[in-house]
């Protein structure tokens, strides 16, 4: 049995906000469920599923959905595999839809790492008490930057990758996020700007790094009956794979992301290939992770990302894969120290035909969503979504 | 020259699965999982096989020499290496590169095992430094 064509996504919001030091967790999730449930055209009662992950005070579903004010739920996940969660929230409530368990999915993510002023990369973080590997890990002062700078250090000693390549990444995000007047970092940035930027680990700049920012974003998956009713274009989900790529028992391998398995499951359900994805959202945590992905997904062949994403290859416009037309998490938004939902909506914005007009893609009618969620390299959960615009 | 910090270091989470490894390295002794089923070195140190998920599995004492499989050096504050260190047994492991020149330091290079302490009442942390 496939999900393809099973469900729509039908409402898409980002909140705007990028310091919310003036609103509660919860109370994000709520404008940001608000948010989407106008997009759709839909009001709270419509909705008969809930998904949420981690960043969800208490017991997500439960306090969550009670602040809400959701009564109608017949269905209920929180999967939690980090900034990836919200791509796989999206398949799960479309088999759900299949199997006649929901209708109406809302999947809600939000949070405030900047109004805690928390730093998201460069301080050791953990996710959890009892986690297994972290007496093995955490004693050598364990950050999300420095495991994925490794990543990028194995990958320019295997293939020869460059920062100037790397910065690549970030310079076309620069140019989408000049457009967004949500963005946190606006300003055009140029290859020198990032190298010259200060280096939090090495080979990674401060500009190779994406923000930290509050806020949250909320999606609305339907079945097709509903979608058809409303006055949206019809954004439909035809691909999804997901999966996860572990430490092996101390076998890792640095050099690809579980997007390989993710992607080949989504592309096999979608039917189609990557040369056919018009626009891409790629979770972009740093610039080292949208290279690995771009690779682990297809678009060019192992090691040679660098090559594929120089000379603006990835600006709207410009180069072949238009991605993160938003400006993405390395200009534009993280929230909750998460990436997956932004990518959705990007996705959901340029298959509309919504997203601005200086970066909208002219042919949108087949789209990719794609997120890591953990640590690049060594143990992660993989998303990859495809859409057709209908 | 970059000389490697040295960081004062948290305490290690010791719990009953793994305290048999950090008893080790207290010891000055380095262990590293197998698996008995398929004659395999592991790491990290746990009571099933991550290739079989069988308990046929036991400690056993690693030679402490390696090859810096990668590495980073953290520049936020004082700078310090962190590394995936390839031991000759085969497992990839996490830790850190001291007592070096952190500028020296290159994929590939050869490392042996040093404990360094961390709280009191807490185990040393297995680290490297180049041979």
């Amino acid at each position: 049995m496939s999900i393809k064509g099973k469900g729509y996504i039908v409402g898409a919001y980002e909140h705007p906000t990028r310091l919310a030091s003036d609103k509660s967790v919860s109370q994000l999730h709520a404008e940001v469920a608000w948010g989407a449930l106008q997009d759709a055209g839909l009001s709270k009662d419509d909705i008969d599923g809930y998904i949420c992950a981690g960043d969800a005070p208490g017991l997500g579903p439960l306090n969550i959905a009670d602040y809400l004010g959701l009564t109608n739920l017949r269905f209920l996940d929180s999967t939690d595999v980090g900034g990836s969660s919200y791509l796989l929230h999206v398949a799960h409530a479309i088999q759900a839809i299949a199997l006649g368990r929901a209708s109406c999915v809302l999947i809600t993510l939000a949070g405030r790492p900047a109004s805690e002023a928390m730093a998201t990369g460069t301080a050791p973080r953990t996710w959890g008490v009892n986690v297994p590997d972290d007496p093995f890990e955490m004693v050598y002062g364990r950050t999300v930057a420095n495991a994925y700078a490794m990543v990028a250090m194995r990958h320019m000693y295997e293939f020869g990758t460059t920062s100037e390549q790397l910065a690549w990444i970030k310079v076309a995000a620069s140019h989408h996020a000049q457009h967004n007047p949500h963005a946190k970092l606006r300003k055009v940035v140029t290859v020198e700007d990032v190298v010259n930027s200060p280096m939090i680990s090495d080979p990674l700049h401060r500009l190779d790094c994406c923000v930290i920012t509050d806020g949250g974003g909320a999606l609305i998956v339907a079945s097709p009956e509903i979608a058809k009713s409303l006055k949206r274009p019809l954004v439909k989900v035809i691909g999804a794979g997901e999966a996860t790529k572990n430490q092996a028992g101390g076998y890792i391998d640095l050099t690809y992301s579980g997007a390989r398995f993710s992607g080949a499951r989504a592309f096999e359900e979608a039917g189609v290939k990557p040369s056919d994805i018009k626009y891409a959202s790629i979770y972009d945590s740093f610039t080292i992770t949208v290279l690995c992905q771009l690779e682990d997904l297809g678009f060019c062949e192992k090691g040679k990302g660098g090559a594929f994403v120089s000379d603006g290859n990835l600006i709207s416009g410009v180069g072949k894969l238009p991605f993160n037309t938003d400006g993405g998490g390395l200009c534009n938004n993280h929230p909750a120290n998460r990436g997956g939902i932004t990518k959705v909506i990007e996705a959901v914005r340029q298959a509309r035909g919504e997203a601005h007009p200086a970066v909208q893609v002219k042919d949108h009618s087949l789209v990719l969503a794609h997120g890591t969620g953990g640590l690049l390299g060594t143990r992660h959960g993989s998303a990859t979504l495809i859409m057709e615009r209908e | 020259m970059t000389p490697a910090s040295n960081r004062k270091l948290m305490a290690i989470q010791v719990d009953p699965t793994n305290k048999p490894y950090f008893d080790a390295a207290s010891e000055g002794r380095l262990l590293i999982g197998l698996c008995k089923d398929t004659n395999k070195h592991f790491f990290y140190p746990r009571g099933c096989s991550p290739f079989t998920l069988s308990p046929n599995v036991e400690l056993v004492e690693a030679r402490g020499t390696g090859t810096i499989y990668s590495f980073t050096v953290m520049r936020t504050k004082e700078p310090f290496s962190v590394a995936y260190v390839e031991l000759d047994e085969g497992p990839r492991v996490f830790t850190n590169i001291v007592d070096c020149d952190l500028d020296a330091l290159r994929i590939g290079q050869k490392v042996k095992v040093v404990f360094k302490p961390t709280q009191e009442g807490s185990p040393p942390a297995t680290m490297f430094t180049p041979v």
